[in-house]
């Protein structure tokens, strides 16, 4: 059976519902934090501030021990409750979910370090970029809100509309290469500039990739099925269809 | 397939559930103590060599299932079953049935171990003369099959003419189990067979379980939900007389279809 927000707390353990509550809040923090890293970086890249883009590089750093926290916080309930179907889908869908929201987190510590780059050099190097980055930037923030938001709330609907908002900033991405590598083309003296461009909306599609991931797990979370490596049709078909 | 034994008991009927092999199997099983019905319209199977456990919160007529299996209740006049028990396609609620040749056939082990007044070696002898001859060398190789199954040989072959009740809880239990398969069975069944024995005495007996699942179909009642993902294959939640899931543990313990289930199985109960 599916299970939703007001089931996960509903063990006669009131310690064991604490237990799972606090997991829970602990990794939408570390969720809002890493959200709020992506916004911070793309705002630094377009507009070449470089005090926000060290601050995002120092911040990272509590990406990094918040996962360690949640990962220790999830092997005590495992060795403690031996959680069974839904306690158990939780602590499983929280550990692989902090993996990818650390991950996000490194990404957007690259596209910092791709800020500061590209603030150092002479104005006359730079092309044009800020657009594209700012919307491809816009589309992942919300990707990253969305997820959190469906994790949140156990939206197996809101986690399904994200894969398919992943196609969009692939094409986002593809359209950023597409366009430096003109640059490049043109003038072969932005090479340095335009790869930065690129390495940032690399992290900016790996972000929505990891995102995806996440969407994936709360589909296992609720539902009990494994909808990893698969098309997004066939991701919706499991999703939907009834046990 | 495999799946339809997981959907809703009401629905399933046995001739649904032979994907795998059925050693035995209750269809529409009703029991009554008196005029109370314990057991409501209980169909499910018991898959040849493979381990079933029976969960579910006190009185839910998990151990009054068990009891049927070998018309145990048969003892009481004022019990009894109504509607269909096969084993290989025999009835066996049938009362024209032997019922000592059907209780050789399906054992039973109980919660507090049971092992007659007298030597290891006659608890296992008692049960093999009620049925045959066997020459004093015969007999000696039965009690000897009978222990090494029940992983006890080891422990008391240098003392078989002791007395079964100076053995500690657990080998007692394992005695138990040695004298149930002593007289080759088809079905083991048995009820809170750990309860009474501490962790190192249920890991061996568990163990055992694991090893006589080869030759033997086994139904486990138990308390310990830990236990039942352990040990078995299949797993059925009972609750008030009815059969509420029944499906390979695997299934039941990461994603169990009926809220019953899941609320039992992760402590949300009560």
């Amino acid at each position: 059976m599916d299970i939703d927000t007001q089931r996960l707390s509903k063990h006669t353990s009131q310690r064991f519902n604490a237990e799972l509550e606090d997991v829970r809040n602990r990794v939408l923090a570390m969720g809002g934090l890493v959200e709020q890293q992506v916004v911070d970086a793309v705002n630094a890249m377009v507009k070449g501030d470089v005090a926000l883009a060290e601050q995002v590089i120092t911040n990272d750093m509590k990406v990094n021990s918040m996962e360690v926290a949640i990962d220790e916080e999830c092997t005590q309930v495992i060795a403690r409750r031996q959680p069974t179907a839904s306690d158990l889908r939780l602590i499983i869908a929280v550990i692989k979910t902090i993996t990818d929201l650390e991950r996000m987190g490194d990404q957007a510590e690259r596209v910092a370090r791709m800020a500061i780059h590209l603030a150092e050099q002479a104005v006359s190097a730079r092309n044009n970029y800020y657009d594209e980055i700012r919307i491809m930037g816009n589309h992942v923030t919300a990707m990253v809100h969305d997820t959190l938001d469906a994790f949140a709330r156990l939206d197996v609907e809101a986690a399904l509309r994200v894969p398919r908002d992943d196609l969009a900033a692939d094409r986002q991405y593809e359209s950023i290469m597409r366009q430096q590598l003109t640059f490049i083309m043109e003038d072969p003296r932005s090479i340095s500039h335009a790869l930065d461009v690129m390495w940032a909306a690399r992290a900016l599609e790996r972000i929505g990739d990891h995102s995806r991931n996440i969407c994936e797990y709360i589909i296992y979370l609720v539902k009990g099925k494994d909808v990893r490596h698969v098309s997004i049709e066939e991701m919706e078909q499991a999703a939907r269809a009834p046990r | 397939m495999m799946l339809d034994v997981a959907q809703k008991p009401a629905a399933a009927t046995a001739t649904s559930m032979v994907t795998a092999k059925t050693k035995l199997v209750v269809k529409d099983l009703r029991f009554f103590y008196g005029e109370t019905e314990a057991l409501k319209n209980v169909s499910m199977p018991l898959y040849d060599r493979q381990v079933t456990a029976i969960i579910g919160p006190s009185g839910c007529g998990k151990s009054t299932l068990l009891r049927v299996f070998n018309r145990m209740y048969d003892l009481y006049p004022e019990q009894r079953a109504e509607g269909e028990a096969l084993m290989d396609g025999q009835n066996i609620l049938d009362p024209r049935l032997d019922k000592n040749l059907l209780r050789a056939r399906i054992g039973m082990v109980f919660q507090k171990p049971t092992p007659f007044p007298m030597s290891i070696y006659d608890n296992i002898a008692f049960g093999i003369r009620l049925y045959h001859r066997p020459s004093r060398a015969e007999m000696d190789d039965r009690v000897e099959t009978a222990l090494r199954g029940a992983a006890l040989w080891s422990e008391v072959k240098h003392k078989l003419h002791a007395s079964g009740l100076s053995l500690s809880g657990g080998q007692q239990q394992r005695l138990c189990i040695a004298r149930t398969i002593a007289v080759n069975p088809d079905v083991i069944l048995l009820d809170e067979p750990c309860s009474a024995l501490d962790p190192i005495a249920t890991a061996k007996i568990e163990e055992l379980i694991d090893e006589l699942k080869n030759q033997y179909t086994i139904a486990i009642v138990t308390h310990n939900m830990q236990q039942a993902a352990r040990v078995s294959d299949y797993t059925a939640f009972m609750y008030l007389g009815e059969l509420v899931e029944f499906g390979k543990t695997n299934d039941v313990f990461t994603g169990p279809r009926d809220s019953r289930t899941e609320d039992y199985i992760t402590g949300r109960f009560g």
